[in-house]
């Protein structure tokens, strides 16, 4: 059906035109690298995808930038965008929290589920938000998630995704606690059909999405530096009175004690990945 | 009573932890150690036991109950180890076709640098799903505190029941106050809006049954009767029937 209305307010606006003009430009031209505190032209970082060309720091980058970046050109279909969350539980501050969030990152939600071509590849695709909510996991982020799942079972595809979380979604209590294991459930049954499932963890992965579907994946890759923990750093400073060893919960350190299959340059992603796909295609037939 | 309360109650040092629901609802238990991969956690006690003439393998998070049972059980607060050795059974209980019987009581998964070292998040997550899969009937109990992630990874079942008095949450009262309140004097408040007693949970489709706490021997004695029930009522049922009443049951939470 069509709908002619007109945007009824200014984030609706804003979430109509946010998708189509992917990477914004900061505001300041320059910007200041934590990792080798070298000034890089703000138009540079978003070329090199938000990545230090010097030292090689990952910057954030917004989940439609990194789609932009992962899917062949117009093949990304989007899936249950239109998913919004509710209050379920009357949560002081919720819906306030909920529109800030559709304000700052033109979208829905904090994850983007949908179908797509990486280097040819038919896929399954799905990439969370971190600046709606922290990535926080709720019960819409759940089922956005076991939907793919189960569309990509139905549809024999392999699903890749991308994981920043600051663990499940407080605000709507147990609910959002019981999507670790309803995600669980949907990634064994994806699993167990044969399908490839790449799992790609990007800084920081906490809590309960760690917990769940984000070491689920048939191949664990990561970001370099990037956070990768059950707890956070300063809860474990806090509860133990321990100094923490240095690099403690990076990337790196997972790869060391065996949690990763592997760490992968953000400019590496979509050839890393295709190539993955390509010696799974046989899995999909 | 407020939620708070519930909460106070369900972390009473009086309260009755998982050995007792193990010794007094079973008969024949022999415990079964380690988790074959690092290390035996004692946050974890598992075992086979005999509930109206057919063996059950029983997981019981414990707490303990003096001060050095406590500090040697790590106060219930369980590390990757124990998960592995908790899945470890129930593979082994679905080899020999034998139900699963699960009793919670945590204020989490433990947070330190040796569980993180050694996969805290990935030995729940591999909990999660491999319990979503197992082919033999899976009761879980809550009997004091249920702690996020850390209880969650015990309480994948095809029946999940609370204690009148017990609680479930996604985070503690207490961390959610600092966190969201930014006042960890507001629990009060964060225990109430966290909807995390019994009938909360019984409202919202989480749980199955609620166990009411007239006192301790009542508790066992209720525990009993329905665990028959709902064996029979399970055993009846095939390995894929299990598992897809499992899968439904999580499948329906949310939205
Ligand atoms: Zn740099």
């Amino acid at each position: 059906m069509f709908n002619f209305r007109k945007p009824k307010n200014e984030l609706e606006l804003i979430l109509k035109q946010g998708k189509k003009n992917t990477p914004t430009i900061p505001d300041e031209m320059f910007t200041s690298c934590p990792g080798c505190s070298a000034s890089i032209l703000s138009e540079e970082l978003i070329e090199s995808l938000n990545v230090c060309l010097k030292c090689g720091h990952h910057f954030k980058i917004s989940a439609r930038q990194r789609l932009n970046a992962l899917a062949d050109a117009g093949s990304f279909d989007e899936l249950f965008g239109d998913m919004e969350s509710e209050n379920l539980l009357g949560f002081p501050e919720y819906e306030k929290k909920l529109h800030n969030a559709k304000l700052a990152t033109a979208e829905n939600e904090a994850v983007i589920c949908g179908t797509c071509e990486i280097g040819g590849n038919p896929t399954a695709v799905f990439i969370m938000e971190g600046d709606f909510m922290m990535g926080s996991m709720g019960t819409v982020v759940g089922e956005k998630i076991t939907r793919l799942f189960e569309h990509a079972l139905k549809m024999r595809l392999p699903v890749v995704g991308y994981t920043i979380s600051g663990g499940a979604r407080m605000q709507e209590g147990i609910l959002s606690l019981m999507q670790m294991a309803k995600t669980s459930g949907a990634v064994m049954r994806h699993g167990n059909a044969g399908l490839l499932y790449i799992a790609v963890l990007t800084n920081p992965t906490t809590g309960g999405v760690t917990a769940s579907f984000a070491m689920e994946g048939d191949m664990v890759i990561a970001e370099p530096g990037a956070l990768i923990c059950f707890a956070g750093p300063r809860v474990i400073a806090q509860t133990t009175r321990q100094k923490l060893p240095p690099g403690f919960q990076t990337a790196e350190f997972l790869l060391e004690k065996g949690f990763i299959d592997a760490i992968v340059p953000r400019k590496e992603h979509k050839n890393t990945i295709a190539k993955l796909l390509y010696m799974h295609r046989g899995a999909s037939e | 009573m407020k939620a708070i309360e519930y909460v106070y109650a369900a972390r009473h040092k009086n309260r009755p932890t998982g050995m007792a629901y193990i010794r007094n609802i079973f008969t024949d238990f022999i415990e079964l150690h380690g988790d074959r991969r690092f290390g035996d956690d004692r946050a974890i006690v598992g075992g086979i036991a005999m509930f109206c003439d057919m063996p059950v393998t029983v997981i019981a998070i414990e707490k303990g109950t003096d001060t050095k049972e406590r500090v040697s059980r790590n106060f219930g607060s369980v590390h990757p180890e124990g998960y592995r050795k908790a899945l470890r059974l129930m593979k082994q209980a679905e080899k020999f076709k034998r139900p699963v019987i699960c009793f919670i009581d945590t204020a989490g998964a433990f947070c330190g640098i040796g569980a993180e070292e050694r996969g805290q998040g990935q030995a729940i997550a591999e909990n999660l799903g491999s319990m979503m899969e197992l082919r033999v009937p899976i009761i879980s109990i809550l009997i004091g505190e249920g702690g996020s992630g850390g209880a969650l990874a015990l309480g994948v079942a095809n029946s999940v029941w609370m204690l009148e008095k017990a609680v479930y949450s996604v985070i503690s009262p207490e961390g959610c106050a600092s966190i969201l309140f930014k006042d960890p004097q507001k629990a009060e408040i964060a225990a109430e809006n966290l909807k995390l007693t019994a009938r909360d949970l019984f409202g919202l489709g989480v749980i199955e049954r609620i166990i009411p706490e007239k006192n301790t021997e009542s508790v066992f004695n209720i525990i009993k009767k329905q665990l028959k029930a709902e064996l029979e009522r399970l055993i009846a049922k095939s390995g894929d029937e299990l598992r897809e009443e499992r899968y439904n049951k999580f499948r329906g939470i949310g939205c």
